[in-house]
């Protein structure tokens, strides 16, 4: 059976490869081309796919914990979930985590994904002590920041065109409640959202919702929910059965009125100004994870996500134009996430640079390409780029100008003999 | 301590079944052929939940071997679950007796060798539970695979014998029926996506039925009807078909 992303677009055939031990994975390696790890497809687009992928998942065992440092040893197709479900109980939590749970390790590696943290503790790699990866030629390496640092350059955001990562040793952090303390505050426009998101910029975690269906003055009003762990002592962390959507809604579920009765009914049911609540981690962290294949509701077309992050000098302005484009657009979004991203780090492909960063989700559907390229000359003129994990159509002339280390990642691979290897239907289209 | 013993280990149902015990509070105990290569396993459950898993060989075909093996264990476990199976290959069954004795002999005889020593101790002491893993394969005989359902039927057969002998001694049996799982026996058949259960889902269904105490489990719980479906096509009708 085929291998699809998150954004069941693009419908491809491939041939998935397992493995069960390292000498069958060099075999596969040596034998075929085009390869491309593949961890638990919550990648929106084509980071994953390519005609044949190697499937990492199975290799789900937990190795080691060593208490004292909050260090744990995992093998990289155990899931962010499972760390959870396990370590939560005990006082542990991720130090980073993005929106959804149900990814590997390996992907959170390879996209060197970010949560609400960012602008305090970064991207994963930060809690990344080590990893071992077998690369073009075979090879299992043990890489880190200090013994092999292009290589954790190059394999932290690199969209697993490095090699399989097989191993990691993670820090977690320390925990004493489940719960956090979340403030919600409700802004009338770009501009109150800017200031609250500065004002609260001490908080560890915070994220804001927007509206991208308002129009005019009222552009860019959102719900900011900021938070941090609470200090009780209740760590009784249990993963909750998912309810799930059975199969594709027709394509014309998702409209541009159903999105605006849910942006109204979001938006409207909160509180006007400032407001408190007790959240769990599942809700503050992971809302869409209560919903098993929530793609579903985008119908059997598919759906993509955009997400840019401009430079924090060009943000305001950049992202009006944007909002702007789309709410003419008249394109629904049911989410259009934002938030204020700390400093960027020295891998080559990572995405988080200090600044905003937006992410809209987008049924497949005509117009939407176009629509997509229009943003795309915004986020260039205001020198912003655009997510790979997210991305299925990005162009490489747009893609190249917002990393300035690409040339670095590309002869890196050269010198490698990993551009012959290791290919994504997204590494061709971008020429990486 | 309060440990569950698991047979054949190594099988993909009986792996999610030791983490879902594990996760419930159960230390373990695991029971399989080469049970060096678990060694892994075993530090990955401990390393999720930090409970003892303790490894013992064990061939479910040597039934000479099968009362020392359950003697040497000092302190006897809380219950078992036999997940030891062997499909085989059908037309190869057909024609060569060496290969339906050990359809028959792994599926069924062997099991029974192990859980008559068993359920003996678990009835002189009054508490216990025994999971035995058949499959639906066992409710009705196909030309696709009739050697290895047979032998499951004969295994659930036994299971509801032994239900019944061990219902005043308070020892509770279940019987798992299976259809289809994403597991090493089944990696190169093509199965249909919604009638196949992941070995995770199994075991958590397992160990809510056993907890129960429930007799018959299908699951996925949608083979029940399947198979009350094709069980009640009248014989005469069901020959001529091929499902
Ligand atoms: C609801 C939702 C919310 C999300 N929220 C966020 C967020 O807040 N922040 C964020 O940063 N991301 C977010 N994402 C994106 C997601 O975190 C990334 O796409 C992540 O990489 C997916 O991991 P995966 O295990 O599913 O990997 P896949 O999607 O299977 O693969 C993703 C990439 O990782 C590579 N890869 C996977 N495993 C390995 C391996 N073992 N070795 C080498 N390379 C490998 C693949 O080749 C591919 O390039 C979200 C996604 C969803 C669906
Ligand atoms: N997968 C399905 O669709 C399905 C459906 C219905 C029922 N079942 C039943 O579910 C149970 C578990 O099967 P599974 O799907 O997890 O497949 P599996 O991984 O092939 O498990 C079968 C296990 O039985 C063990 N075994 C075989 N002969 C043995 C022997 N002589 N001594 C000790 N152990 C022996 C095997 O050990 P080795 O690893 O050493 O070979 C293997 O671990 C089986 O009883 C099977 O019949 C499965």
């Amino acid at each position: 059976m085929s291998l699809l992303s998150w954004g069941m677009y693009p419908k491809v055939t491939n041939t998935v490869f397992k493995f069960n031990s390292e000498e069958r994975l060099k075999e596969i390696i040596s034998e075929y081309n085009d390869l491309i790890p593949y961890g638990n497809g919550r990648s929106y687009g084509d980071s994953a796919l390519s005609s044949n992928i190697i499937n990492v998942k199975p290799k789900d065992y937990f190795i080691d914990f060593d208490e004292e440092q909050g260090l744990l040893h995992v093998q990289a197709g155990v899931l962010l979930s499972e760390i959870l479900e396990a370590y939560v109980p005990r006082g542990w939590f991720l130090k980073v985590t993005p929106g959804t749970k149900l990814i590997t390790v390996g992907g959170a590696i390879a996209s060197d994904v970010h949560g609400k943290n960012h602008h305090v503790e970064g991207c994963f790699s930060e809690c990344v002590k080590e990893f071992e990866i077998m690369l073009a030629d075979g090879e299992v390496v043990t890489c880190s920041k200090e013994t092999t640092p292009d290589l954790f350059r190059a394999t932290c955001g690199g969209q697993g065109l490095t090699g399989v990562i097989l191993e990691a040793k993670i820090y977690l952090k320390k925990i004493n409640s489940q719960y956090i303390d979340q403030t919600t505050i409700k802004t009338k426009n770009l501009k109150e959202t800017f200031a609250a998101f500065e004002e609260y910029q001490d908080k560890p975690y915070s994220v804001a919702w927007i509206d991208c269906l308002a129009k005019d003055k009222e552009i860019g009003k959102c719900l900011l929910m900021v938070g941090d762990f609470r200090d009780d002592g209740k760590l009784d962390y249990r993963l909750k059965p998912q309810k799930s959507i059975p199969f594709n809604f027709p394509s014309f579920a998702l409209n541009n009125w159903s999105v605006r009765t849910f942006n109204w009914l979001y938006y409207g049911k909160a509180k006007e100004g400032v407001s408190k609540q007790r959240v769990d981690i599942d809700t503050f962290f992971y809302p869409l994870d209560a919903i098993g294949h929530w793609n579903r509701i985008y119908g059997k077309n598919g759906l993509t996500q955009y997400q840019f992050i401009l430079p924090k000098e060009t943000s305001y302005e950049g992202l009006e134009e944007i909002l702007t484009a789309i709410s003419k657009s008249g394109k629904g979004s049911f989410l259009a996430v934002l938030k204020l991203y700390g400093k960027a780090n020295n891998n080559w492909l990572s995405f988080p640079i200090e600044g905003y960063s937006l992410a809209l989700d987008f049924k497949i559907e005509k117009g939407l390409f176009e629509l997509l390229d229009q943003l795309d000359e915004i986020v260039v003129k205001h020198k912003g780029r655009i997510y790979l994990t997210k991305d299925v159509r990005v162009s490489k002339e747009t893609f190249e100008q917002g990393y300035p280390h690409i040339e670095k990642f590309r002869q890196y691979r050269k010198a490698n003999k990993m551009d012959s290897k290791f290919q994504s239907y997204q590494s061709k289209r971008v020429g990486i | 301590m309060s440990y569950v013993l698991i047979i054949g280990a190594k099988s993909d149902i009986a792996k999610a079944c030791a983490r879902e015990y594990a996760k419930h509070g159960y230390d373990l105990c695991l029971a399989a052929r080469n049970v060096n290569e678990l060694s892994e396993f075993a530090q990955d459950v401990t390393t999720r939940t930090q409970k003892s898993v303790k490894l013992l060989e064990l061939d479910i075909l040597d039934y000479k071997s099968h009362q020392g093996f359950y003697d040497s264990i000092e302190e006897k476990p809380l219950g078992v679950i036999s997940a030891v199976g062997y499909l085989g290959e059908q037309e190869k069954a057909q024609s060569d007796f060496e290969e339906a004795k050990r359809i028959m002999d792994t599926n069924y005889t062997g099991v029974v060798s192990l859980f008559n020593i068993i359920a003996d101790d678990f009835e002189k002491r009054r508490s216990g539970f025994i999971v035995g893993i058949s499959s639906v394969a066992g409710d009705r005989g196909r030309k696709s695979n009739y050697i290895y359902g047979s032998a499951k039927a004969a295994l659930s057969a036994y299971l509801s014998g032994l239900r019944n002998r061990l219902y005043d001694a308070q020892v509770h049996v279940l019987t798992v029926k299976p259809g289809f799982v994403a597991t090493k026996m089944t990696e190169d058949m093509d199965l249909p996506e919604k009638l196949t259960a992941q070995p995770d889902e199994v075991a958590s269904d397992i160990f809510n039925a056993q907890q129960k105490g429930k007799n018959v489990l299908y699951t996925k719980w949608i083979w029940r009807w399947v198979m009350l479906i094709i069980c009640s096509i009248p014989e005469f009708q069901f020959k001529k078909m091929s499902i």
